[in-house]
């Protein structure tokens, strides 16, 4: 059975299509990513399913139960780790756990091989406030109690948003290591790089589902040639490659700049030879998730 | 004066916890300055403080050649500062928005009229000038939270995470917004989690436990610790803290 089916899933705010026919299955054990910006409709989505919104059309199913008809069985089911951080602050961490353990009629002691792993990463500082505890630490805490009850999904709406790379890189460790024991989970998340690490990944933009599968074969099916490039001044190189008429796109990457064009590459090192660039390099790139991302936006921007 | 910011041995106790540990280092005019740090290393502490917002508790700075223990004051207007959370007031419309910040930074109303009309212009939002700006996507949110911050020409501006969760065609929108100010003297002073946005400084510094462990230019720290991207050596260097002993982020 597939833990997660969403079939044809709309919903609106007044004039604002938060979501617009959303349809996937996440399979039995699979990481599932939904990757896109803020304002996409993640949160939107994982509230339906979490059977805390009504869509206005379509269906959605959690282990074979339905979002509206089944609420409360799915309630037992599911942890979810919601994108604010809503733990009690004035709790410690330790106090936060046996209260969601006993919410859902359980111990922490009984699926303690569960959480094991996070939490004792945390237990040092078990006595301190929820409230006082760094960034990835709150988030730790919070998948702690997330999978206190032994969910048999696991739904975490920007579990790593404004966590350091440190932080977000263990996190992920976490993840992978849940995915072991056969727990399926949809993740979302804003940084394009954890994409990466997910099975399947959905990458949505306003509301809609811009393309669904591995990211490895997304990453494959971007049809274009980049080219990296940069310069000393890259404001400056920027802006030129900008005003070439052989450039498609034109955007900073880290080190380099992603550039593509409709002319051979030749051309555009004819453009910029005499502008006296100092430095210049021009090198063949690989596309990343964050390319192909950019690009499917375009395309639907084109379409809007 | 060609330095934008200035600090010996600034730092910042709270109770026995040392929040900002004696850093010491120098911003030059019209850089780019990658201001980098684990959650709860200090980077917000440390702002603060160069904003003229907390009183450090010893060490010295100057920002925009004003000390910041006697002149917060004056620090105050010569900078801009904008963070992801809090920036704008939503229940305001666009215009209204940088008519509010206008007159706080003392701008005539001839000038706050020309500011609107050619921020506007810029960021193509002439139509929404009469929209709330709860109505704008959070992209444009931060475009136009960017230019209010620097509506005053300050000679540095202080930008918190500006791209948390933006759309990766506007965060790049943004940094041409950064590119263009700061080649047009501004000094930026910015904090991101995004090790690309790291590249795009013309250095950096990484904070961890409250004190700088490295600054220098990208090229160069990545020569140091053998790394081919920044986050390597961000995870090389933050992640060598074993113990957690700070409450903020």
């Amino acid at each position: 059975m597939q833990p997660i089916v969403i079939e044809n899933v709309h919903k609106s705010f007044g004039d604002v299509k938060a979501l617009h026919n959303i349809s996937f299955a996440v399979e039995e054990g699979e990481l599932f990513g939904l990757i896109g910006p803020d304002g996409a409709g993640k949160s939107t989505l994982f509230r339906i399913l979490a059977t805390l919104l009504l869509a206005d059309k379509g269906n959605a199913f959690v282990n074979g139960l339905h979002v509206v008809k089944d609420y409360k069985a799915i309630r037992r089911q599911v942890g979810y780790m919601p994108g604010r951080f809503s733990l009690y602050q004035d709790l410690t961490i330790e106090e936060n756990l046996n209260f969601f353990a006993t919410i859902f009629k359980t111990s922490v002691e009984e699926n303690y091989d569960l959480i094991k792993d996070i939490y004792d990463q945390i237990a040092p500082f078990k006595n301190r406030p929820a409230g006082k505890l760094s960034g990835g630490m709150k988030q730790k805490l919070a998948l702690c109690c997330a999978l206190v009850h032994k969910p048999a999904v696991l739904f975490l709406d920007e579990p790593t948003t404004g966590v350091d790379p440190v932080s977000r890189k263990e996190f992920w460790e976490m993840l992978q290591r849940l995915r072991q024991k056969g727990i399926p989970i949809l993740v979302s998340t804003p940084y394009m790089d954890e994409a990466m690490l997910c099975d399947r990944v959905a990458l949505i933009q306003k509301g809609e589902i811009m393309q669904i599968n591995t990211p490895g074969n997304i990453v494959k099916s971007y049809g274009k040639k980049i080219w990296a490039m940069r310069a000393d001044n890259m404001f400056r190189l920027i802006q030129d490659l900008r005003a070439f008429e052989g450039t498609d796109s034109c955007f900073a990457f880290g080190e380099y700049l992603h550039v593509t064009l409709h002319v051979p590459v030749a051309a555009a090192e004819a453009y910029l030879a005499p502008l006296q660039h100092g430095n210049l390099v021009i090198k063949p790139a690989q596309p990343g998730i964050e390319d192909a991302f950019m690009q499917l936006m375009q395309e639907q921007n084109e379409t809007v | 004066m060609s330095k934008a910011i200035v600090t010996r041995n600034l730092t910042k106790r709270f109770g026995d916890f040392i929040a900002t540990n004696a850093i010491t280092f120098e911003v030059e005019q019209g850089e780019i300055f990658g201001f980098l740090g684990a959650n709860g290393a200090g980077k917000t502490t440390a702002m603060r403080m160069l904003c003229g917002l907390l009183k450090p508790s010893s060490g010295e700075a100057t920002v925009a050649g004003f000390n910041i223990f006697t002149q917060a004051e004056q620090v105050k207007r010569r900078i801009g500062y904008m963070s992801q959370k809090f920036s704008l007031y939503e229940d305001l419309t666009v215009k209204e928005n940088i008519r509010f910040y206008g007159g706080i930074y003392g701008l005539s109303h001839q000038q706050i009229k020309s500011k609107t009309e050619e921020l506007l212009g810029k960021l193509q939002l002439q139509k929404e000038a009469d929209h709330l700006v709860s109505s704008l996507p959070l992209g444009w949110k931060q475009k136009l939270s960017f230019s209010i911050a620097v509506l005053h020409n300050p000679s540095i501006v202080f930008l918190d995470e500006p791209t948390g969760g933006v759309d990766p065609i506007t965060r790049r929108q943004f940094w041409d917004l950064i590119y263009e100010a700061a080649d047009g003297g501004v000094t930026i002073f910015v904090t991101t989690h995004y090790m690309d946005e790291a590249e795009y400084c013309n250095r950096i510094s990484i904070m961890v436990d409250g004190r700088i462990k490295a600054l220098d230019t990208p090229a160069r720290l990545k020569e140091q610790y053998r790394a081919d991207s920044m986050n390597e050596v961000f995870l090389q260097l933050a992640r060598a803290k074993p113990a957690e002993n700070n409450s903020s982020s």
